[in-house]
């Protein structure tokens, strides 16, 4: 009995109670996750709804698309005679009603394979990138402006420069083939074209005496001046412009991400100060910041709660759809030395080189994506709009040759810029972002955080170019 | 007591273990008496293989990927010594990744550990409802941190007039709001992210808690009340805090392990496009997107690991160090 207290005693804390309490814990932490997904990496970015780059989530729960495969395409292995191989494909969540269905019904009219699409919301670079590094790649990928530096040095993607031939060439836009090629071989067939535009509320502008904005000075003004009560004036991001607006920026003073020749583009004493003007636009008040749905969705703009906002050309059927013609669009102005721009990139559609059916893969990019015209034109302009990469399927697209659809494809070929370059590495982006944000939202010295960003830049450039 | 005593003689069995071996073959010195040993393989085993497959098989993997350049492959030939250590420990975004966790532990770990005893003491003292209040404090437990976060930015803490807690603050006379999450300075992100990990976490701590109060005999409290302390404060400072010293220690080294491992609820509330703000940047996101976002660089990712792995196993070994020595010197 006397050593019975000892228990109760709290010099009782030894090893063994220590753990008993923290597996008591464990325990009941399983528990709790009974049916839950509090998982880690892998589980939170299929379930997050932040959208990648190109997307547009018309939805806030953009997560609520499922994240697994549609079930049409599989109906087609049925009537197969047995020996069609086995494809999987996949691509980032659109946003777009329809959009899903639709590549969906594209695989499943594919004669010689069985075609398996999956969607995936969330972080899709990420995905791929981690895919590709083991044996769960897909056989046939989308990846924004092409399959990145990295996985083409690591291999890990096939050479598609067999299925052009000299015709079909000279029909894609040159720049965005090159976009996606290295060293001479083209890495991924690009599918359509994106590209970021600022769209304005006309009648707003109007009420407020402004004139649509040609420079960053004008823009701030108009900012201002358009900011009342509920509406803020502009909208470029939860973010604050840090994820679409560094390539306009350095644009803007005529100034790039790198050179042609692949060295810095940029030098911290010119692009600091023009970067500085976007914090001054963060701190200004007049920036719509904390939206429900980011700049890739119209939602923000079509509510009145901005007058002007950096979207993408893809959201112009919901704009119109709510505005009609009460809107206008214009590139990214321009600062001093510069010109005005307009991001441009394409998904383009990409085979992984550790595919069983290599070739088969092939076939099915080529049957998609160069030679089936009918296709091509029902995805780029029947659910989002977006530019058909080929000349020839662009003239027949009739619903971009009217209003602000036909005053964008204007800015494309007047201000169009390749999104980033292909020696860009996501390293050399990742330190931009970091730069971007400490100077844009913490109001850093621009000098010195784009100084750090050359140092990185080069020295990745150093490791690729090996 | 009495029980260990009783199992152990026949567990090594000194005395007739020899003369039992001489007798029978090896098979049975194998299996042990009655089969022992084979039961405890038989239990055991599946555990420790599935262990070695996913724990250790991948941290040794970790470990040996560390010393290559190892990028977009698991496989790597480059070696590279301590060439990725180095980079890590000179990275300043890595090094500020680890300040910006020790802000967010030096707040969650003792508010967490406050509330969820206080809740604790509040539901341990309720007589009526008692059932109801603990299932209610610990539902949010069951709630996946993914779907929390999204709840928290997009509807109670969006930069809109009308997100609920701009509303609440429009009641107080602010009209304008305030952009919660967008904004790094002030940090109100700080606010989000504590509200969001205590909503998640305090009820799980206070079942913790819980089950060391239930194990306090009540003969202390009558012996206490018989001696003339007070109920309230001078219970609680000499009777009950010194009993859940088990649990309270447990909870803090559990609390403290859980910040260094923060990322769920960091990612969903603060990412963007795939970046991701450097200003609230905790280590274990700072190494997802080095190691398996966009990136890929699985070496320098996985010396970051370790590094990781080896200071949160320094911090839980003086944790448990220094409060045990308090309690002799006590």
């Amino acid at each position: 009995m006397a050593d019975k207290t000892e228990l109760w005693l709290p010099s009782a804390l030894n090893r063994r109670r220590f753990l008993g309490v923290a597996g008591g814990a464990a325990a009941a932490a399983l528990l709790a996750a009974c049916g839950s997904n509090n998982g880690r990496a892998g589980d939170s970015t299929t379930a997050s709804s932040t959208p990648p780059p190109q997307t547009t989530s018309s939805a806030a729960g953009g997560a609520s698309t499922s994240a697994s495969a549609g079930g049409q395409s599989g109906g087609a292995s049925t009537t197969a005679g047995g020996s069609k191989p086995e494809l999987a494909q996949w691509y980032h969540a659109y946003g777009e009603d329809g959009t899903k269905a639709a590549v969906e019904r594209y695989a499943a009219s594919y004669p010689d394979a069985t075609v398996k699409v999956s969607w995936f919301p969330g972080d899709y670079d990420s995905k791929i990138a981690t895919a590709l590094g083991t044996g769960e790649a897909p056989d046939v990928f989308e990846a924004g402006n092409g399959p990145s530096i990295d996985a083409i040095q690591a291999g890990q993607v096939a050479d598609l420069s067999d299925l052009l031939d000299a015709s079909a060439k000279s029909d894609f836009s040159a720049s965005l083939l090159d976009r996606m090629s290295f060293d001479g071989k083209l890495y991924a067939i690009p599918q359509v074209i994106d590209m970021q535009l600022l769209v304005y509320r006309k009648s707003a502008l109007d009420k407020a005496s402004v004139k649509p904005p040609t420079t960053i000075d004008e823009l701030l003004v108009a900012a201002k001046a358009l900011t009342t009560g509920k509406q803020k004036g502009l909208f470029v991001g939860n973010d604050g412009g840090v994820g679409t607006l560094v390539g306009p920026t350095l644009w803007s003073i005529g100034e790039d991400y790198l050179t042609p020749d692949n060295k810095v583009g940029f030098t911290p004493e010119k692009a600091g100060p023009a970067l500085a003007k976007l914090h001054t636009l963060f701190t200004s008040g007049n920036l719509l910041l904390g939206a429900p749905a980011d700049w890739s969705a119209p939602d923000s703009f079509t509510n009145g709660l901005t007058a002007m906002q950096w979207t993408g050309l893809w959201t112009l059927p919901d704009i119109i759809k709510a505005l009609g013609d009460d809107f206008g669009v214009l590139p990214w102005p321009s600062d001093t030395g510069g010109k005005p721009s307009a991001p441009i990139g394409a998904y383009g559609s990409a085979v992984s080189s550790k595919s069983k059916n290599v070739d088969a893969a092939k076939a099915f990019v080529k049957w998609l994506w160069v030679d089936n015209a009918a296709d091509q034109l029902d995805f780029a302009q029947s659910y989002g709009f977006h530019v058909p990469a080929r000349a020839s399927v662009a003239a027949k697209a009739e619903k971009l040759k009217s209003g602000p659809a036909l005053d964008a494809a204007k800015i494309v070929q007047d201000y169009g810029h390749a999104q980033t370059p292909m020696l860009w590495s996501p390293a050399s982006s990742t330190a931009m972002t970091d730069a971007a944000t400490n100077i844009i939202k913490s109001g850093a010295d621009p000098v010195a955080e784009l100084a750090k960003v050359v140092t990185k830049v080069q020295a990745e450039l150093t490791r690729i170019l090996k | 007591m009495t029980t260990e005593g009783a199992v152990a003689p026949s567990r090594s069995s000194p005395v007739s273990a020899p003369a039992a071996s001489r007798r029978i073959g090896p098979w049975r010195r194998l299996a042990g008496t009655q089969n022992r040993n084979v039961w405890f393989w038989v239990f055991v085993g599946p555990f420790l293989l599935g262990l070695l497959v996913f724990v250790y098989v991948p941290i040794g993997w970790s470990v040996y990927l560390s010393f290559f350049d190892a990028h977009n492959t698991v496989t790597p030939t480059d070696f590279v010594g301590l060439a990725n250590y180095s980079a890590m420990l000179s990275d300043p975004a890595f090094l500020s990744s680890l300040g910006t966790f020790a802000i967010f532990a030096v707040v969650i770990v003792p508010l967490t550990f406050a509330l969820s005893l206080a809740l604790a003491l509040a539901v341990n003292r309720s007589r009526a409802f008692a059932a109801f209040y603990r299932s209610a404090f610990f539902l949010p437990t069951a709630c996946s941190y993914v779907v929390a976060s999204l709840i928290f930015k997009m509807s109670i803490f969006n930069g809109l007039p009308s997100g609920m807690a701009n509303w609440i603050l429009s009641l107080f006379g602010n009209d304008t709001g305030v952009p919660w999450l967008a904004v790094a300075d002030p940090p109100w992100y700080w606010l989000v992210l504590v509200m969001l990990r205590l909503w998640l976490q305090a009820g799980f701590y206070m079942i913790l808690f819980l089950a060391g109060l239930q194990r306090i005999p009540d003969v202390l409290y009558e012996a206490a009340a018989i001696d003339g302390a007070k109920p309230g404060w001078q219970t609680f400072r000499y009777i009950t805090f010194p009993q859940l010293r088990a649990s309270s220690v447990a909870i803090g080294v559990l609390l403290l392990i859980n910040a260094f491992q923060a990322f769920d609820e960091f990612y969903n509330t603060l990412s963007n496009f795939g970046t991701y703000p450097p200003y609230a940047r905790p280590p274990l996101v700072y190494l997802y997107y080095t190691a398996l976002g966009k990136e890929q660089n699985l070496g320098l990712g996985s010396a970051g690991a370790i590094i990781l792995a080896v200071l949160i196993a320094i911090v839980t070994v003086l944790q448990l160090r220094f409060l045990r020595t308090g309690r002799s010197a006590s």
